[in-house]
């Protein structure tokens, strides 16, 4: 049979093996593993079947337990079913994992294993998700590769099938799952050949029916339990033969042989690393290479890990084994040692427990722990561990990759080593996130290796930002398989897409000599060499490369392609890396176009086409001189007056030496300081607004709508223009209540901003003489650069308006409180944002804020830089972030905190009434804080008892120090997405609604899933395409404000800004003042919705105009005065929901999908948007207003 | 058969061809036409600039923020089987030629011999009896000569008579400095019938938002003058077909523009008002008139007024003006 070569990652090849051999996928999101999930759907909506011949149900789920609970009881019921996640979403599945287990029921989860969140969240791979669930009684089997990630996912569903025992099959997060490599695809027959249906026919027989009906699940007392509980020892006796004989019947079908544990390397190797996983594949070929210079080394490759079979595993191991490095992915805390490395130490002192003197075997064995959180295993590493292994005592209990100068566990290595790897092509290519770079790089993987003999591996690198953020791809091509898990170093082609990135990054550190370069230059070919930084000529001149530049984004621009040079750089690798002759590689980049984009539309494919037949034209070699003259680089990434920690730890992050950082440099219990957005001047805009001082009226919309807290205004003395930059701008004030000698200035943050234009679009003012300008107009950044960043330092220095005296219930007014979050790296023009920002003007300095996890928690708490900032007083926001599903119940906890410590601090302050003084006790304990005046005189009574208890020493004045800041008003906010409180985390939020405690609840509502990339929520409108509704959702979006307000004592506002931005202010006004549990449902246009966000807040006006988004607030306080709660703040809706959702292509794509299902559903949700203003009305009309005066009365 | 007609090569019934309007989005709507007498339909226009602005659209969104971030390589399910405007005009075509008997003109809107060509291709092989090029092209170029210009037309059309074997008529637009010498190349470049005139949203100012809104008034019986002017010009120097396409309202409008040359004589802002049924009063009022004034056929009166067969010629030039002037009489 012929083989079929896919080009792939390892999620695909997992979902893969899982859609064809399975009836049910119950599954939800979550980093790395969602893209497996995401490809079963697909394939489902495109009616691909199993090996049965139907088509697989697969389910998203409200959480990872609810999925895992779905999957038992498809399970069940005799269903083949699975699953796929990582990290939190598999601690979520431990409780159904035993029970599965337990019943002795066939399942596969294939898991992308990724770190558990400790002293902080990681999207990243390693195994201490898989270590915390190692003890729920499930096979546990690793793959090393994207090829063994289908092989396994195979060997697994079949031997699940065979032994009754469920199967954990396990790769590594990102390295494995998102690698894109050339692999063998297993074929239907095949598949069929390794999956007995005997064994599938059984399991349905097992299953429950009422025809033959059976009871699981009893409850069992101390007289039967244990018995019982070790019915289950022979199946996994079993099982360790089983996996070897379904992984020899494999072999024999595809020649591809595993065993449960694989020994490479010398036969008479004396050192010894044992490891699981893609790791694997480095101490593979490093070892090979070490042994072809004379070392004797070896490595041995678990891949059953659970049952551990002590028989296979010694039996493995070469007799001449003398020293063995056990090598961990994961940290155990306290343990003895790391899990493999606690099982290998076990294993051999069962083993010589067993056997004579003669027969025993002892190695001196070392564990040790590397790659947490994706951190690079490299040959260099693999080295340093072997060479380690030559003392004769060797460091136990190290680490390795990392610099431990604390409890000096890390081991030195030589990061200078490299692996003889000449006949692998090595390409690095630094670009953005939205210049297509990535999408280019995967498309050229599949060419060469779908196209040619060359195997090919491709791998991607992201920063943390959602705007602006770079992309490296690391890909490599060639004749010999490609045992590399590890980032290229040392590249033999370099390029760079964007020219501003030889400025941020030293791209040219991973050219080796005479490689090749490729710049994508807005210079000519005279002018590109003298623009270059002084670093870069030196390299090139040094390193003797081969230099090419193109103007892609010229090209781009001249064939349709706006800002997408993807297609253009694409064309320029082909034609100078030499990897296919220059005419096959044209006519193959074209058959990939058309594969890619012929989809979309003839146009897209022939502006593709004339692209790459420009970029031919415009590619251009220079000509190296040979002396250096570009300019020196700035000396460090943040500037002087930083903080301590900022200049030595966070700036090193930036500067992309994060994995230089010892131990010592890092906070202990992920503890960091905030306002440090600040420090990181990223200049990824071309254009930044620009104000027009002459037009403007000053009404502070703009910066209301800035995602990114760039556009300031404030009003102060006129003198302290006298010493302004020389292009500052002022202006009278506007309004009333300001003095004559007061000006008014807006100003930007030149290299904060990103450009996104959504306050041109809001600003309300045309120049009336050029009606295209208006009082805030797009310029381009880098000629006003310098001078607006002296305008921006200069007006940071201006003092804060006194908040006193802005009006903080209008826009103009609250928008001259200083923002307390900043410069965060959210989406350009970011519709959750300007809310949060609002908050931390209103609230900022008294916030305390429990963050779902989601789009808001990674743009507010991603490393390097966040942006939740402090006021002059260095008071602000103080944030965490719990879990995705706890968010609600972690606030609450804060609350319930507070409110303890502010019974106390009561009690405390009566019982110290002599001594601190009746007036001030009885001042501080009767104060109204209803109100920023109520709330600053409190401070200032604080302060006062604050001093006076400095002075008294007993425990009680001790005690009240420790608790005095809560007599001050704290304001409790939990944030989050619509993931969080529609879906994963409602549960919770109910049940703090149902508290009455005085929380506020921010829900951030786009939608859908927007971090995870797009997946359908409880949330999801009704005809709107999102994953896992591929066919526009086809059920309503739930009413999350309609169930709060059911319980009759909660605060609750559904707002958008971009509609009403009045009605947001009162709505974020009256929730915080509400003493109860207040939910502001806050619309938020987000960048998977699909249309230009610098229209967002347009595009909510429509939201509310069409009545698909009503605007209300349900205020209980009313009730008191014998008002109905319920306040409607929209309009009857006055345009057809057409006019709406068709400017989104979430629903144009089912228009052009599956036009007459669009058709039906907008008929639908016309209706549906009719219905709800029409009973919210009548809500709000109700004559039901019950008086309790009047009752009581 | 009093009312029969010969347009495109086609044998209709009666000249009340509906034009290109939204009317015939509807698959019901084209079948109460033709209940109402339509003898063929021209559809709605594709317009090869919205395909390609709905193609530009949808690939920008799809691949906007995709392959940026870690956690979201994409936003939106990988589209498998795209349906766009292009392709839902083809499926309404062949859906029609099933559901109607009469004959369908395609119609199609664009500028880029490119776009034409692909799209007349599919339309013909949708199954179109004929088609209707709609150009209007705006120049806004100085430096461009009016031969420029009108090559634009003539290259379109050229390119697509090569391609296709229906008949093809043009659509233009009044806007030439010799409009005869246009419509004369555009009959030798292989036109089968010309139709006088395109109608598009013009663009107007809105005062409260500063802002430029296109608008698009229909038409009313006062419209036809100018198509009846042009119809009377060309008729007795272009042999072929001339249709009318703008104010006709009544049967005295169908009559008038019959007298000047018209072959057929399209509506579609009176359908608009008043709903499809509308062609039967028209074709009944028509049959009235012309059983008073006692015609045969509108074979017996049409041209009879173009410009040969009127005895005053410069009524339909300049002279018009003049003897308008000259009876005017002041009032004291």
């Amino acid at each position: 049979m012929e083989k079929k070569m896919v080009t792939i990652d390892g999620n695909e090849a997992a979902a893969y093996i899982a859609h064809k051999t399975n009836e049910v996928c119950a599954i939800y999101p979550i980093t790395p593993s969602s893209n497996m999930g995401e490809w079963a759907d697909m394939w489902s909506a495109q009616g691909k079947k199993n090996i049965w011949g139907a088509i697989p149900s697969v389910v998203e789920m409200q959480s990872e337990g609810g999925a895992a609970g779905a999957v038992h009881g498809a399970l069940q019921t005799g269903s083949m079913t699975t699953t796929f996640t990582a990290s939190q979403g598999l601690l979520l599945m431990i409780p159904n994992m035993f029970k599965i287990a337990g019943e002795l029921t066939p399942t596969v989860f294939h898991v992308s294993a990724r770190s558990v969140a400790t002293h902080a969240l990681s999207i990243f791979g390693d195994h201490s998700d898989v270590m915390a669930v190692r003890q729920t009684g499930w096979v546990n089997l690793a793959s090393a590769s994207v090829q063994e990630v289908m092989d396994f996912a195979l060997i697994s569903q079949s031997a699940t099938l065979k032994s009754r025992l469920p199967f954990l099959h396990f790769f590594d997060g990102f390295r494995t799952s998102h690698e894109v490599m050339k692999i063998e695809q297993i074929s239907d027959e095949h598949i069929k050949s390794m999956i007995d249906d005997e064994t599938v026919i059984a399991h349905r027989q097992r299953a429950m029916n009422p025809n033959h009906p059976v009871l699981r699940g009893t409850a069992q007392n101390p007289d039967v339990f244990f018995q019982a509980r070790e019915t289950v020892n022979p199946f996994y006796d079993a099982v360790p033969q089983i996996v070897q004989e379904t992984m020899d019947q494999f072999a024999e079908l595809t020649g591809r042989q595993y065993h449960l544990f694989d020994y490479f390397g010398s036969p008479t190797a004396k050192r010894l690393i044992i490891i699981m996983a893609s790791g694997g594949e480095t101490v593979q070929s490093t070892v090979d290479f070490m042994n072809e210079f004379g070392e004797d080394v070896g490595l041995l490759r678990v891949r059953l890990y659970r049952p551990f079979s002590m028989t296979h595993f010694i039996n493995a191991i070469p007799a001449s084994v003398e020293k063995i490095a056990v090598l961990d992915r994961t940290k155990e805390p306290g343990a003895l040692g790391e899990p493999l490395y606690q099982d290998i130490m076990t294993a051999f002192a069962e083993f010589n427990q067993n056997s004579s003197d003669s027969d025993k075997k002892n190695p001196l064995i070392i564990g040790g722990r590397y790659g947490l959180s994706s951190k690079e295993f490299t040959p260099a590493m693999v080295k340093g561990i072997f060479d380690e292994l030559k003392n004769d005592i060797p460091k136990n209990h190290f680490t390795i990759g990392i610099n431990d100068d604390v409890t000096h566990t890390s081991l030195k290595y030589d990061p200078s080593y490299t692996l003889n790897d000449e006949n692998v092509f090595r390409g690095i290519f630094f670009g953005l996130g939205s210049d297509g770079t990535v999408g280019a790089n995967k498309n050229s993987i599949k060419i060469i290796g779908e196209g040619t003999d060359n195997n090919a591996q491709g791998y991607f690198v992201y920063d943390s930002k959602k705007s602006g953020s770079t992309t490296t791809s690391h890909l490599r091509f060639g004749k010999d398989p490609i045992l590399a898990t590890y980032l290229i170093d040392h590249a033999n082609f370099v390029a760079c897409h964007q020219f501003e990135l030889l400025n941020n990054i030293d791209i040219l550190r991973y050219a080796v000599p005479g490689a090749t370069f490729l710049l994508n230059t807005p210079y000519g070919k005279d002018e590109v060499w003298f623009r270059l930084p002084n670093n870069v000529q030196k390299q090139i001149i040094e390193k003797k490369l081969k230099f090419y530049a193109i103007n892609a984004l010229e090209v781009a621009k001249k064939t349709g392609m706006g800002v997408r040079i993807n297609t253009i750089m694409q064309t320029c690798f082909f034609s100078i890396s030499g990897i296919l002759p220059p005419e096959e590689s044209i006519s193959s980049i074209k058959k990939y176009i058309q594969k890619t984009y012929g989809i979309k539309g003839e146009s897209i494919v022939n502006k593709n086409f004339n692209a790459v037949d420009k970029a031919v034209e415009n590619l251009i070699k220079i000509e190296i001189p040979d002396i250096v003259t570009g300019i020196e680089e700035k000396a460090s990434v943040v500037p002087n007056e930083a903080p301590d920690f900022v200049k030595t730890v966070i700036a090193e992050i930036i500067s992309g030496n994060g994995d230089n950082l010892p131990v010592s440099a890092m906070p202990v219990d992920g503890t960091f300081p905030t306002a440090t957005t600040q420090w990181e001047k990223r200049n990824i805009t071309t254009e930044i607004p620009v104000w027009n001082s002459d037009i403007c009226i000053q009404c502070n919309k703009c910066a209301l709508v800035c995602p990114h807290g760039v556009i300031r205004m404030k009003i102060y003395d006129d003198d302290l223009l006298e010493s302004a930059p020389e292009t500052y701008k002022s202006a009278k004030v506007r309004g009333k209540g300001w003095e004559t000698n007061e000006v008014y200035t807006l100003q930007v943050a030149p290299e904060d901003c990103t450009g996104c234009s959504i306050c041109v679009e809001i600003c309300p003012v045309k120049d009336k003489s050029n009606v295209s300008l208006k009082a805030i107009n797009m310029e381009n950044q880098v000629p006003i650069r310098e001078s607006e960043r002296n305008n921006w330092d200069f007006f940071l220095n201006i003092p804060e308006v006194d908040r006193g005296r802005a009006d903080q219930m209008t826009v103009k007014g609250s928008q001259l409180l200083q923002p307390l979050f900043e410069f965060s790296g959210a989406c350009a023009g970011c519709g959750e944002t300007p809310y949060v920002k609002l908050a931390s003007q209103l609230f900022g300095d008294r916030m305390i804020i429990a963050n779902a996890t989601g789009c808001s928690s990674i743009y507010g708490g991603n490393l390097p830089t966040t942006p939740w900032a402090v006021n002059k007083d260095g008071r602000g926001p103080t944030w965490s972030n719990s879990l995705f599903e706890d968010n609600a119940e972690f606030g609450l906890g804060f609350r319930l905190t507070i409110d303890n410590h502010i019974d106390y601090a009561k009690d405390l302050l009566n019982r110290l009434k002599n001594e601190v003084g009746d007036d001030l006790v009885e001042q501080i304990l009767s104060a109204d804080q209803s109100d920023e005046p109520g709330i600053y005189e409190q401070r200032q009574r604080v302060d006062i008892l604050i001093e006076k208890l400095t002075k008294i020493n007993n425990s009680n004045s001790q005690q009240l120090l420790s608790v005095v800041d809560n007599l001050v008003k704290k304001s409790v906010w939990i944030m989050g997405g619509d993931g969080w409180a529609y879906d994963i985390g409602f549960g919770g939020l109910d049940h703090v609604f149902a508290s009455g405690r005085d929380v506020n609840i921010l829900v951030l509502d786009t939608e859908v899933y927007s971090n995870t990339g797009g997946q359908a929520s409880k949330s999801t409108p009704l005809g709107a395409v999102a994953k896992f509704a591929a066919s526009g959702k086809a059920t309503n979006k739930k009413d999350l404000g309609m169930i709060a307000m059911s319980y009759g004592n909660i605060y609750v506002a559904q707002i958008a800004m971009g509609a009403s931005d009045a009605q947001t202010m009162k709505a974020f006004m009256e929730a915080e003042s509400y003493p109860g549990p207040s939910l502001i449902i806050a619309y938020s246009h987000c960048i998977a919705h699909g249309y230009d966000m610098a229209k967002g807040m347009d595009q909510q006006k429509k939201a509310v105009q069409s009545g698909h988004w009503m605007m209300y607030r349900h205020d209980p306080r009313r009730i008191e005065s014998g008002k109905n709660p319920l306040m409607i703040d929209s309009k009857k809706p006055s345009i057809p929901i057409g006019d709406y959702i068709y400017n989104e292509n979430r629903y144009n794509m089912l228009k052009k999908l599956m036009p007459e299902r669009a058709g039906a559903l907008l008929d639908e949700a016309q209706i549906k948007a009719d219905e709800r203003y029409n009973q919210y009305k009548q809500i709000s009309q109700n004559d039901i207003i019950i008086n309790k005066k009047e009752l009581v009365s | 058969m009093r009312l029969a007609t010969k347009y495109l090569g086609l044998d209709l019934d009666n000249p009340l061809v509906p034009s290109a309007s939204p009317l015939s989005r509807e698959v019901d709507t084209v079948k109460e036409l033709e209940d109402a007498g339509a003898p063929a339909i021209v559809l709605y226009s594709l317009f090869e600039e919205e395909i390609h602005h709905e193609e530009a659209e949808l690939n920008h969104y799809v691949d906007i923020g995709s392959d940026s971030f870690s956690e979201a390589t994409s936003f939106i399910p990988t589209p498998t089987n795209l349906v766009n405007g292009g392709d839902r005009y083809l499926e309404h075509i062949q859906k029609l030629k099933n559901m109607v008997d009469i004959p369908i003109i395609g119609s199609l809107n664009g500028i880029t011999t490119g776009g034409w060509i692909n799209y007349a291709k599919k339309i013909q092989e949708a199954g179109a009896d004929a088609l209707e090029l709609n150009v209007f092209y705006l120049p806004t170029e100085p430096t461009l000569s009016n031969n420029d210009v009108e090559n634009i037309y003539i290259d379109c059309l050229s390119e697509i008579v090569k391609q296709i074997s229906i008949p093809v008529a043009m659509k233009i637009n009044p806007f030439f400095s010799n409009l005869p010498g246009f419509c004369k190349k555009l009959e030798d470049t292989g036109a089968k019938a010309l139709v006088l005139f395109n109608r598009f949203y013009q663009p107007d100012i809105d005062l409260i938002k500063l802002e430029v809104s296109p608008v698009v008034h229909l038409s009313n019986s006062a419209d036809i003058v100018l198509p009846l002017r042009w119809i009377a010009i060309l008729r007795d120097q272009l042999k072929i077909d001339l249709a009318s396409s703008t104010g006709v309202h009544s049967a005295e409008d169908v009559i008038k523009l019959t007298m000047a040359g018209a072959d057929v004589t399209m509506m579609a802002s009176s359908l608009l008002k008043n709903g499809p049924k509308h062609l039967g009063v028209v074709k009944e009022n028509l049959i009235q008139w012309m059983d008073e004034f006692e015609y045969e056929d509108l074979n017996q009166m049409r041209a009879s007024m173009s410009l040969n067969n009127v005895p005053n010629k410069n009524a339909f030039v300049r002279s018009n003006y003049i003897k308008m002037l000259n009876e005017f009489k002041p009032l004291r």
